[in-house]
């Protein structure tokens, strides 16, 4: 187990977005998170990566409390995410807007850069081959120096992906990949995800797409009014009468 | 005891202007979050409508004030359609800086067309009248009631009418409004419009205790930024009390510490409160 | 990234010409009006990196060169220091007072960093227009030294000056240059891309806004001090909102976010002021409506609508046939009624 969370709740104001939910990220594998929208999907995952501050409860990573830390430091420690939206930076190339994701693991500063000392040309050289490296295993170094602007929708989720890898994580967390793009590219980004597992890098995911969820995650939690309502393999949610509830909502043309 | 009150008077009138100022340009931001930047050139050609009126065609000033509304209202809708329309969509910087290029050109246009110079405007309530022991001119006791009859008859529009419902359905939720079939694109319009001619109304009231010119607008807009974010950014009775507020700590201020600094007083407020709260007093964080 | 200083013709061009013009066209008034543009160049730069790389506009940096300015003078008038100490003494004051401001500044964002600067701003001219006893109030500060010799160069003449001034863009185009095209360069510009990305990517924002800022604030005083030992007289006016809204201009016009920006935008500007003289007080008549065509149109300016052009030139001659995608939303619940079905 890779990632656990200890009656995780977060409130705003009088509302429970999120309540008391107990969650384990098992290492090397697929983990998925569901629920109807509204379900507390999206800030659960703020709280993951440290986005938002818990109320109460606990984030352990591999042994250790994280729950206070903020997103960079997150980051620093291995875990990375992507966003429902992909923020690029459209005028310039993909490549340009990969190269910045290794800068975590990098030290030089401002005086390195103005005076270009050997350590920042090292830096440099070791950022754009470790985009290189990323945007290779995304499969899209024949659009590196094509502006992000000009690429199509399901290339922008790989450039996002790619920038998260850069980071060198142990865990990505992406926040509804597929949303927005065909069933032939969803297949595809399917594969990259477990293309990932292989290179032995954890996945947790949120989707609304049940059918790719069903065969591709090894573990599925269930998320409804923010509370865990199941979790357990795909036979074991599909065969969940709370999930099956939660879903139809006793409104069989819901 | 007596200049206390004199003060108190003072603060009162200044905060009724200040409140005026900030009540449009809270109701822009409700609607569209923009922070017009140019609002202060609508306050200022305000002045400059009713001087022109009463000068040029010797109009009585309640007309010349009306004429001066309907003018820099329909200058306000003109600001929406032409610039901050097409950019709703734009990234915030832009609009900032369209608003900036907007007042630039209106005060150099003012210049243009009247001068540089600080001008008077006479208005036939200069008498000196003793109310309470205190003395004033008439103007001065004009400025509060005509604002405080402004005010009342904004919210009744705002809280009784079906139009003035839906500005503030739409500033509660812009999407929300759209899907109950709200015209937001009227709604921004009819806002700019009330917004520039409530600048114009407090522009006439105060410009003749007061000077007319270019950059009379500059530290007025500044202090009502000031107040929107004291009351917080699109509330209606933030920028009223908040107004009064800035208007009593500014002449007091000005009495009991240092006139030379006086204006400065609203501006360390506003760091103050930003320094503490970087999303302004009643910000609504989360939701 | 790819800009116009990239391409190394022209950065050689502009440096060519820039040395050269005194000699093409000695005129002691042209050298006057070309040393004060370098002057605000270097102040645009500032502003560049802050409002431009990093997407803060802030609207205080009238007053930091104001205070740069003022410290130069001040030294000067006041001390018997040496020259080139003091401006780097009036630089490290406005750096320093810069990271105060900007620590507490940088808290707040978008309109309310623009009205927090703005507020700053107007706080820092009515300080210097008021504390009469150290700025002298709207009286100014007179007899400002010139800058002092070094070795055999002098820079009493208007021509030395000149050079004195350019060197000190030529500097400062060079450290833009160099921190745009680096990793530190990519930072600030994946925190104007998404500040919440640019986190999950592990910067720390803060720390990088505040860098930022400081630095601006740095190349803002070295405007205000070069301008004021080139002018040798200042006043509060120097702090006031229309030269923010001055410097504003020329950045919009030449291209906020684009490393030629600065230098196009202000010498267009100043050439443009000084061929249409009669305006002088009106052109923001020309200019107030450019600056919000400039956003609605063109919103990276003349430098950033040539590089799209360059763009899309280089797009046509690959000849990449435009795929037409559109894309399926209703995939989704299409998928999860399967589900449902099933």
């Amino acid at each position: 187990m890779l990632i656990e969370t200890k009656q995780l709740t977060k409130k705003f104001g009088g509302l429970v977005a999120v309540n008391e939910v107990d969650f384990t990220i098992e290492k090397g594998k697929i983990n998925a998170i569901i629920g109807p929208n509204g379900a507390g999907k999206s800030t659960f995952f703020n709280l993951l990566s440290g986005s938002h501050l818990p109320t109460s409860g606990q984030v352990i990573y591999k042994g250790k409390d994280v729950t206070k830390l903020s997103p960079n430091k997150m980051a620093e420690l291995g875990v990375a995410r992507t966003f429902q939206t992909t923020h690029l930076f459209e005028e310039s190339t993909v490549l340009d807007n990969v190269i910045v994701g290794h800068r975590l693991r990098t030290k030089s500063n401002l005086w390195d850069a103005v005076l270009r000392t050997p350590r920042f040309k090292r830096e440099e050289r070791k950022c754009r081959e470790k985009a290189m490296e990323v945007l290779d295993f995304v499969e899209l170094t024949h659009v590196m120096d094509q502006q992000a602007g000009s690429i199509t929708q399901e290339e922008k989720k790989r450039v996002a992906f790619a920038l998260a890898l850069a980071t060198d994580p142990e865990v990505v967390f992406l926040d509804e990949p597929t949303a927005g793009i065909n069933p032939g590219e969803t297949e595809g980004l399917a594969e990259l995800m477990e293309k990932m597992v292989q290179r032995n890098i954890t996945v947790c995911l949120i989707e609304h797409k049940m059918k790719m969820i069903m065969k591709l995650a090894d573990k599925i939690m269930v998320l409804n009014y923010g509370e865990k309502i199941a979790e357990g393999t795909s036979d074991e949610i599909m065969n969940n009468p709370a999930v099956i509830e939660a879903y139809l909502g006793g409104d069989a043309s819901a | 005891m007596d200049i206390l009150t004199q003060q108190l008077f003072n603060g009162l009138t200044i905060g009724s202007v200040y409140s005026l100022v900030a009540l449009g340009l809270t109701l822009v931001y409700g609607i569209l979050h923009i922070p017009n930047f140019a609002h202060g050139a609508l306050y200022m050609l305000g002045a400059y409508v009713t001087l022109t009126m009463m000068l040029l065609w010797g109009i009585h000033y309640w007309i010349a004030m009306a004429v001066s509304v309907l003018v820099v209202g329909l200058l306000g809708v003109l600001m929406d359609r032409l610039v901050f329309h097409p950019l709703r969509h734009a990234p915030p910087i832009h609009d900032k800086i369209a608003a900036i290029g907007m007042l630039l050109f209106l005060e150099a246009f003012a210049q243009l067309i009247w001068g540089a110079d600080y001008r008077t405007m006479e208005t036939p309530y200069g008498q000196v009248i003793d109310i309470f022991g205190m003395t004033a001119t008439t103007q001065r006791v004009l400025i509060n009631i005509g604002a405080i009859a402004v005010m009342i008859l904004l919210y009744l529009f705002l809280k009784k009418t079906y139009t003035g419902s839906t500005i503030i359905a739409m500033a509660q939720n812009r999407e929300g409004a759209q899907l109950v079939g709200i015209n937001t694109n009227r709604v921004a319009m009819l806002t700019f419009m009330i917004s520039g001619g409530l600048a114009a109304i407090a522009a006439s009231l105060s410009a003749p205790i007061n000077l007319v010119f270019p950059g009379m607008g500059h530290l007025v807009i500044l202090k009502a930024f000031v107040i929107i974010i004291l009351g917080g950014m699109g509330s209606v009775p933030g920028a009223i009390l908040g107004g009064y507020i800035l208007g009593f700590t500014e002449s007091l201020g000005a009495t009991y510490i240092s006139n030379d600094y006086k204006d400065i007083i609203a501006f360390l407020l506003l760091v103050v409160i930003l320094s503490i709260k970087p999303k302004g007093l009643f910000s609504r964080e989360g939701f | 990234m790819v800009s116009l200083l990239k391409n190394k013709g022209w950065v050689i061009g502009f440096i060519i010409a820039a040395i050269l013009f005194p000699f093409v066209l000695s005129n002691d008034y042209f050298l006057h009006v070309l040393t004060l543009a370098f002057i605000w160049m270097i102040a645009v730069y500032g502003l560049n990196l802050l409002a431009g790389y990093t997407g803060y506009l802030s609207l205080a940096h009238a007053g930091f060169f104001a205070i740069g300015a003022y410290s130069l003078g001040l030294l000067s008038v006041n001390t018997d220091i040496n020259f080139w100490l003091a401006l780097l003494l009036a630089c490290l004051i406005t750096s320093a007072i810069g990271a105060v401001v900007g620590l507490v500044a940088l808290r707040t964002r978008e309109h309310f960093f623009a009205i927090y600067t703005l507020c700053v701003g107007y706080i820092i001219y009515l300080v210097i227009d008021k504390w009469d006893s150290l700025t002298g109030g709207v009286r100014g500060l007179i007899g400002i030294e010139s800058p002092s010799a070094i070795g055999p160069l002098t820079f009493e003449t208007p021509l030395s000056q000149y050079y004195l001034v350019l060197f000190f863009l030529l500097f400062t185009v060079l450290i833009m240059y160099r921190i745009v095209h680096s990793l530190t360069g990519r930072t600030f510009i994946a925190i104007r891309n998404s500040e919440d990305l640019a986190q999950t990517i592990g910067i720390s924002t803060m720390k990088n806004k505040l860098l930022v800022f400081v630095l601006s604030t740095f190349f803002a005083s070295l405007a205000g001090a070069l301008y004021a030992s080139f002018i040798r007289f200042i006043g509060p006016d120097i702090g006031y909102i229309t030269i923010i809204f001055d410097l504003l201009t020329y950045l919009i016009v030449g291209g906020i976010g684009t490393l030629a920006g600065p230098i196009v935008g202000t010498f267009l500007i100043v050439a443009v002021s000084q061929s249409l003289q009669f305006l002088q007080d009106y052109r923001m008549l020309i200019f107030g409506p450019l600056l919000t065509l400039l956003v609605i149109f063109y919103p990276r300016g003349i430098v950033g609508a040539y590089h799209d052009w360059r763009m899309k030139m280089a797009a046509r001659k690959r000849n990449r046939p435009q795929k037409e995608q559109r894309y399926f939303e209703a995939e989704t619940d299409e998928s999860e009624k399967k589900i449902k079905e099933g």
